[in-house]
């Protein structure tokens, strides 16, 4: 199999698999099979491209074909798309999983559309990964947020229409009112939108203008959330939680700070950023949102609200890293965008068992559920050391290399401002974790668990602790998976590293 | 042989074809004959295409008559690629008419109203392809007063139509008066009426008052026949109550025969270099352009009846088209000639779906769309594929279309002009949603089962849809027609 076929597949491959689940709508089980083999076959060819594109020899690129003169749908590998790819493609394996757990436990309607647009979604964020110039990058961003709004909208109730109303209204006004402008200033200026080592803009836009292109930019990427274009996130909450997984940790957030990041490196080239200077007001907005979303995470009660903001400060990490316009920076919030992702579908996963095992939302109703669902509490407390960043999790080498470039860039309040957040991470993630080992139930131990689940399950005599009441097996092995991943990026943080250092390589 | 003779077989064809299908006693055979001749005329239209971009511009003389004094046909890039809208767009509308208008028009009044879609046609072609400025006015009102009847024919479905039909009559009228003045004046200075003649003796007369009042009184009276912000009063109404083959055919079609003659006038006989050209453009056309995008398309949020929110659309479209117009850029006239035939397609596409809903409903309110998401499951999916080209979605030709008008503001330094371009097809995303939502996500009435339209209906529709996605994946032939077409209008060398 040529690189080339292998490129073509990785497209080919969600797409015709979300056009065999909407042909085996019929048949539930078959369906699901269906999906999980579909993902699981993207994530093989996404590894085949891996040894290949760590291989000697050119790296692979497939060209697909030309839209209008000049403008061209191909794609290509380079680290950080690399990166990307095995995300999206191998975290969708266990969100499939997950979801299929989730999905049944909950009775959700409509099960074939969720799963056909799932496949649609990974497809378009795989064709994000791999885009070659900013205008195939542009047409899969704007595929993905089409294809994600029905699975946002998912339960069709009021509330649900609402939160897809914003998340549609904010990531397409973005794109096109901002995004848009920007790509066809780029094309109008260099006449070009490949992804180039070193940047494209340099010498051909005004100096004074470069940063308002790059506002343009950075704005226009809603999916990266940056103050004050975030709304859509926590609004997008009310969806089913395997998409909220899928929203922030999978695809949609990760392709917008993917986005942001592949922006900086090959259509600015930090290089360029970093002689002018013209990213430095980004610092700033970055840092702010990135405490005051950490704040804002501090006062919500309700659970998927809370993680949703740290979602938010959490991004702004991988846009301070780029706009720090160092190699340090740079390298730290891309591998950001990887230790992230794992750490926050854990933190996701858990809170989707939460709800399947409990039904409860709310924080302060979680009392004593630690002891309920150890597996669940133990993978939550991982993901969040993981989003705190502290050894032994993936974590910690982010923000590592992301000091570093703080250091390397002389913004020496970037340390501070990092090091405020990771106090306040704490403080928003890990007292969910002492609530649920440290206090007890308000009433008799089982109080507030379905009856399904508490009948026959009386606690265990003498023991004094009661029994576990897991959620199914489908979301709790997913959860503990990626919470082992949590650790297991730590240990091979190096190995991440050297696949991304070529980026920065001059 | 005959291939020197397409120009004049391209209108005479239909033209002689509408006197024959009055003695058809069917609507049936009297719908045969008529779309036999419409693929024949969309098969001329494209050999005149291929002819123009393999020699270049064709010219024909009717009986012979040498150009200043007899008529001419002339063909360029410009007028063969609005042709060949006219023709295409009528040939896929036709099977769609045979059912639709089965059901929406009596079986008495069938005959006739094939013989006045086929003057209309005959007419839109006419004007479209003439060479002489005369013989333009005479074609314009050839279309405008067949498509007086044919709105008015909505009358079976809702009585209304007859208003619609006489408001558009006054109105067109007023119009194609302002013309007829324009071009009158222009023969009292020139002597001639030939366009080509016209485009080298007005330069050389130079600045002159009654030449500045026929540049006015032309350019308001197409103005009103291509419904240009404030002069759109006659379309939302024309439109909603047509019956749903004319609100398609129309609706992709006549509009862009007068944006054509606009741009032909405008371009190749006053020229860039006329005294009033260039203010008349920039603090004219373009203010009103720009008010149309949002006012048309703010109104368009706010209907009750899906129909006279499309025709909102168009007039926001029609919005678009003028401002590329406005640049004076061969960008800018690339991008409103790609629109014309872009727009075509996807307001064509979108009308034949809401006619599929009014067909089985016997009408098209916001009401109606509840729940048809699950009810004509074909035709809403028509619908959202065509409203995300509306949108200017990627990989539709409405992206094609903002992508081109993007860059012609921005390569014109007009960078405030981008921004507002993309600021109101945002707004465009409010009105399609508000119809998705609906029919999405609401439940379907009580009592509504289940039921598709015939496949008559939906394959046309989906005919369109697939053009859509089609020519906004590869867009490389409509730009370089498109781009020749501005070419020859700016009078550059390619």
């Amino acid at each position: 199999m040529t690189a080339a076929t292998a490129l073509a597949l990785s497209l080919l491959i969600p797409f015709a698999g979300s056009i065999l689940i909407a042909l085996a709508a019929g048949n539930a089980n078959l369906r699901e099979a269906v999906t999980v083999t579909t993902a699981v076959l993207l994530f093989a060819d996404v590894l085949w491209l891996l040894s290949m594109a760590t291989a000697a020899g050119p790296a692979p690129a497939l060209m697909i074909g030309e839209i209008m003169p000049g403008l061209t749908l191909a794609l290509a590998i380079e680290p950080l798309g690399m990166m990307f790819g095995m995300i999206a493609s191998g975290l969708w394996i266990l969100n499939s999983i997950y979801s299929i757990g989730y999905m049944r436990a909950n009775l959700e309607h409509k099960q074939t559309r969720y799963y056909v647009c799932f496949a649609i979604a990974i497809g378009s964020a795989v064709g994000v990964a791999f885009a070659a110039n900013m205008f195939t990058l542009f047409i899969f961003y704007e595929i993905l947020t089409i294809s994600t709004y029905p699975l946002v909208a998912h339960k069709e109730t009021a509330e649900a229409r609402a939160g897809g109303r914003t998340y549609l209204g904010v990531l397409i006004g973005t794109s096109i009112g901002l995004q848009l402008v920007a790509i066809i200033w780029t094309w109008v200026a260099t006449g070009t939108l490949d992804f180039t080592k070193g940047g494209i803009i340099s010498g051909k836009v005004a100096e004074a203008m470069v940063p308002v292109l790059l506002a343009l930019y950075v704005f226009g990427i809603g999916k990266a959330a940056l103050m004050p274009f975030h709304r859509w996130l926590p609004a997008a909450m009310v969806a089913p939680t395997p998409v909220s997984a899928l929203l922030h940790a999978v695809a949609v957030v990760k392709a917008g700070v993917f986005t942001v990041m592949k922006v900086m490196v090959y259509i600015f080239g930090i290089d360029f950023l970093a002689a002018t200077g013209s990213s430095n007001w980004l610092i700033w907005v970055a840092a702010a949102t990135l405490l005051a979303a950490s704040i804002i995470a501090m006062t919500k009660d309700n659970l998927k609200a809370r993680l949703a903001y740290s979602t938010v400060s959490q991004l702004a990490y991988v846009t301070l890293g780029a706009a720090l316009a160092t190699s340090m920076g740079v390298l730290g919030g891309s591998m950001h965008i990887a230790m992230h992702a794992m750490g926050k579908i854990t933190l996701f996963f858990c809170a989707g068992a939460i709800y399947t095992a409990t039904h409860k939302t709310e924080i302060s109703d979680m009392d004593g559920l630690g002891r309920l669902m150890p597996f669940t509490y133990g993978a939550f407390l991982i993901g969040a050391l993981s989003v705190i960043g502290l050894p032994p999790m993936g974590g910690s080498w982010s923000k590592w290399y992301l000091m570093l470039g703080a250091a390397d860039a002389d913004q020496l309040v970037v340390i501070g401002v990092l090091m405020v957040s990771s106090l306040l991470n704490v403080a928003y993630l890990l007292p969910m974790v002492g609530r649920g080992f440290f206090t007890l139930a308000p009433d008799a131990p089982g109080h507030g668990v379905p009856q399904a689940q508490a009948a026959g399950a009386a606690p265990v005599p003498g023991s004094g602790r009661p029994p576990i009441r897991e959620a199914p097996l489908f979301c709790v092995v997913p959860l503990c998976l990626t919470a082992a991943g949590c650790i297991v990026l730590f240990i091979y943080g190096d190995a991440l590293y050297r696949l991304l250092e070529p980026m920065v390589r001059p | 042989m005959i291939a020197a003779h397409l120009p004049i077989l391209q209108v005479a064809v239909p033209l002689v074809a509408a006197p024959l299908s009055v003695f058809c006693r069917r609507g049936a055979t009297a719908w045969t004959l008529t779309f036999v001749v419409s693929i024949g005329a969309f098969l001329i239209s494209i050999a005149l295409l291929g002819q123009v971009l393999d020699q270049g511009v064709l010219s024909y003389q009717l009986g012979d008559w040498a150009a200043p004094w007899g008529i001419e046909y002339r063909v360029d890039a410009a007028n063969a690629m609005v042709l060949l809208i006219i023709s295409g767009i009528s040939t896929v509308v036709l099977p769609y008419a045979r059912v639709s208008i089965a059901h929406e028009v009596e079986a008495h009044n069938q005959t006739l109203f094939y013989t006045c879609y086929l003057l209309c046609l005959t007419g839109l072609l006419g004007m479209v392809i003439t060479g002489d400025a005369f013989n333009a006015f005479v074609f314009l009102e050839i279309a405008s007063l067949s498509t007086y009847v044919l709105v008015a024919m909505g009358a079976k479905r809702d009585r209304r139509a007859l208003t619609a039909a006489y408001t558009y009559l006054v109105m067109g009228t007023i119009g194609a008066t302002f013309f007829v003045i324009g071009v009158g004046l222009l023969y009292m200075m020139t002597g001639t009426l030939n366009m080509a003649d016209l485009a080298e003796r007005i330069p050389a007369i130079g600045a002159n008052r009654t030449l500045v009042v026929a540049f006015a009184f032309i350019v308001t009276g197409l103005g009103l026949k291509l419904a240009l912000f404030p002069m759109h009063l006659w379309l939302p109404n024309a439109y909603a109550f047509a019956p749903s083959a004319v609100t398609v055919f129309l609706a992709a079609t006549a509009t862009k025969a007068a944006v054509y003659l606009l741009l032909r006038f405008l371009f190749t006989i006053f020229g860039t270099s006329f005294p009033t050209f260039e203010p008349t453009l920039t603090y004219l056309l373009l203010p009103l352009a720009v008010i149309a995008m949002f006012a048309a398309s703010t109104v368009a949020i706010f209907q009750v009846d899906i129909k006279r929110m499309l025709a909102y659309s168009s007039i926001a479209q029609l919005g678009y088209m003028v401002l590329g117009m406005s640049f004076a850029t061969v960008t800018g006239l690339t991008a409103t000639i790609i629109h014309l035939f872009n727009h075509a397609l996807m307001k064509g596409a979108l009308f034949m779906a809401l006619g599929a809903v009014v067909m089985r409903f016997g009408d098209a309110t916001i009401d109606t769309m509840r729940g048809l998401g699950r009810v004509m499951p074909w035709t809403m999916a028509a619908f959202v594929a065509g409203g995300l080209s509306l949108i200017g979605m990627p990989l539709t030709v409405g992206f094609i279309s903002k992508w081109l008008l993007v860059t012609a503001a921005l390569e014109s330094g007009l960078w405030p002009i981008a921004v507002l371009v993309v600021a109101s097809s945002l707004l465009a995303v409010i009105y399609i949603w508000r119809v998705v939502e609906a029919a999405y996500f609401e439940p379907p009435p009580e009592g509504v089962t289940a039921g598709e339209a015939p496949p008559a209906l939906l394959i046309p529709t989906w005919i369109l849809i697939g053009a859509n996605i089609y020519f906004g994946i590869d867009a490389s032939l409509t730009t370089r027609v498109a781009g020749e077409a501005a070419r020859a209008l700016l009078k550059t060398a390619s």
